[in-house]
């Protein structure tokens, strides 16, 4: 083993799940300690944002970026991994696809604000305060970061090597890229750490071809049976259009348990739009005499339901119109 | 009250205002009506701009928010009337997809009467020619797709 590796990890706008899925790695983190120093890593250690801009050239060898770029602070971090590392990788699906945070795009930023801050119920705000990106108090000015109207994945603020999507992403790929830089065995850049077909490939439910489904159920209204392809039984499955690799060769993690799948991993290769290559593949399996107007009453949130993860990395990725 | 020289100019604008509708036809019934409207010498306004596939099934949601997030003002999708699909039930998989994008168009900001559906049969020349019609009056009405005016933030790799 030549020379220690350096790595670094930021979590944007991110529930800290992928940090975890770190160190879900168990005992394999000591092997990554055997051959890399962690330069910056704010979840788990006492790093300021001077020491990782002390870094000089690109001297770090991996950046593992987990969140979506929600504001001021995480574009800038992003853009400050990417001038010093060789590697970025955005890791998680949020940084991949602007994930769960992403489906905030349906609103923008004044709306987001009006209902947070003076809305809700439980608000208390008799001043109308307002986050603002700087406040003078006094001799002492005070900054916040700027939120932006919209969530932005990881590669529409900088280039992006290699996409390590899931939420949180799976340990079996994690260890598969870990293992890949190890030996300096990586794909070609922009592609993504993982299988490139379907879920529907792995999944080991059976799935009869002449079924078609007549009714659209919720998870909450019945028990799935476990031998068979739940949208044969009528629960929306995302499975025809997101990526495999959630739980490595044996179908799936959620399938697994029993619920269908939700999409986290994303589309797979070739696919740009989840949702909409989603609506196709339910569109196909539905029986011809229900009228179309029936499907959208039983499907209760079309938008939440197909793009749950994708939306901001989507063809319209977000609300188009300022609300009234 | 006399209206304003930059209300009376806008005014014109939004008359002027000519809406691009995409349409996706199957060959066997809407674009054979198309061509029946051609050939038929009916008039519609030319904002229509035609794409043949071989069934409305073929249309993907995808296709449909491209032309959108490209700065189509409608979308028009035309199929066989229920029953008469040439290759038996494409029209109502047509029918699923429509229904569900539009709504997904809606919390998008995107009025989902841009996206209209239509059973248009060879034989239905003029049913072509007033859908188009009716369509452009519509979208006239709605104005230009909110895409085309849409300042705030970035967007993807659309561009």
């Amino acid at each position: 083993m030549g020379e220690r590796l350096k790595f670094a990890f930021y979590w944007a706008s991110t529930c800290g799940g992928c940090d975890v899925a770190m160190l879900d790695l168990a005992e394999r983190i000591l092997e990554v300690i055997e051959i890399a120093d962690i330069v910056f890593w704010p979840i788990a250690m006492d790093f300021k944002y001077k020491d990782l801009e002390a870094i000089g050239g690109r001297g770090i060898e991996v950046a593992f970026y987990n969140g979506s770029v929600r504001n001021s602070e995480h574009e800038h971090l992003a853009k400050v991994l990417r001038e010093r590392s060789k590697i970025l990788i955005a890791f998680g699906t949020c940084a991949c696809y602007g994930g769960i945070p992403g489906l905030a795009n349906i609103s923008e930023r004044d709306e987001i604000f009006r209902i947070v801050y003076r809305e809700t119920p439980s608000t208390v705000n008799p001043q109308n305060t307002l986050p603002t990106t700087s406040l003078k108090i006094d001799d002492v000015t005070l900054t916040l970061p700027e939120f932006f109207d919209f969530v932005k994945p990881l590669n529409m603020v900088v280039d992006v090597d290699y996409y390590i999507p899931g939420c949180p992403p799976p340990v079996e790929l994690i260890w598969q890229a870990i293992e890949a830089i190890r030996i300096n065995r990586l794909p070609p850049r922009g592609s993504v750490i993982g299988p490139r077909y379907t879920l529907c490939e792995v999944c080991k439910r059976k799935r009869d071809e002449k079924i078609k489904i007549k009714l659209i159920k919720g998870i909450q209204e019945g028990v799935p049976d476990p031998e068979i392809c739940f949208l044969d039984q009528g629960y929306i499955c995302l499975g025809p259009a997101t990526r495999a690799g959630c739980a490595g060769e044996e179908g799936g993690k959620c399938l697994n348990v029993n619920m269908p799948c939700r999409g986290c991993m994303g589309p797979p290769d070739e696919v740009e739009d989840q949702g909409a290559r989603m609506i196709s593949a339910l569109a196909s399996v539905m029986i011809p005499e229900i009228p179309p107007e029936k499907l959208t009453e039983m499907i209760k949130d079309p938008l939440g339901m197909f793009y749950r993860f994708t939306l901001p990395s989507s063809i319209l990725n977000k609300r188009m119109k300022r609300s009234e | 009250m006399r209206r304003s020289l930059w209300h009376r100019w806008r005014d014109g604008l939004m008359n002027d205002f000519r809406p691009v509708i995409i349409a996706f036809t199957c060959n066997w019934c809407a674009f054979a009506g198309a061509d029946l409207a051609g050939t038929s010498r009916l008039q519609y306004p030319t904002n229509i701009r035609i794409i043949r596939l071989m069934c409305s099934g073929r249309v993907e949601p995808e296709f449909i928010l491209k032309a959108f997030k490209l700065g189509a003002d409608g979308v028009l999708v035309g199929g066989c009337h229920p029953g008469d699909c040439h290759y038996i039930d494409g029209n109502y998989k047509a029918a699923f997809k429509v229904a569900l994008v539009k709504e997904v168009l809606r919390p998008l900001g995107i009025e989902p009467e841009r996206l209209r559906l239509e059973w248009i049969s060879a034989s239905e020349g003029s049913k072509f020619a007033e859908v188009v019609s009716s369509f452009v009056g519509e979208l006239k009405g709605l104005g230009p797709n909110p895409m085309k005016e849409f300042k705030g933030g970035e967007v993807g790799r659309y561009g």
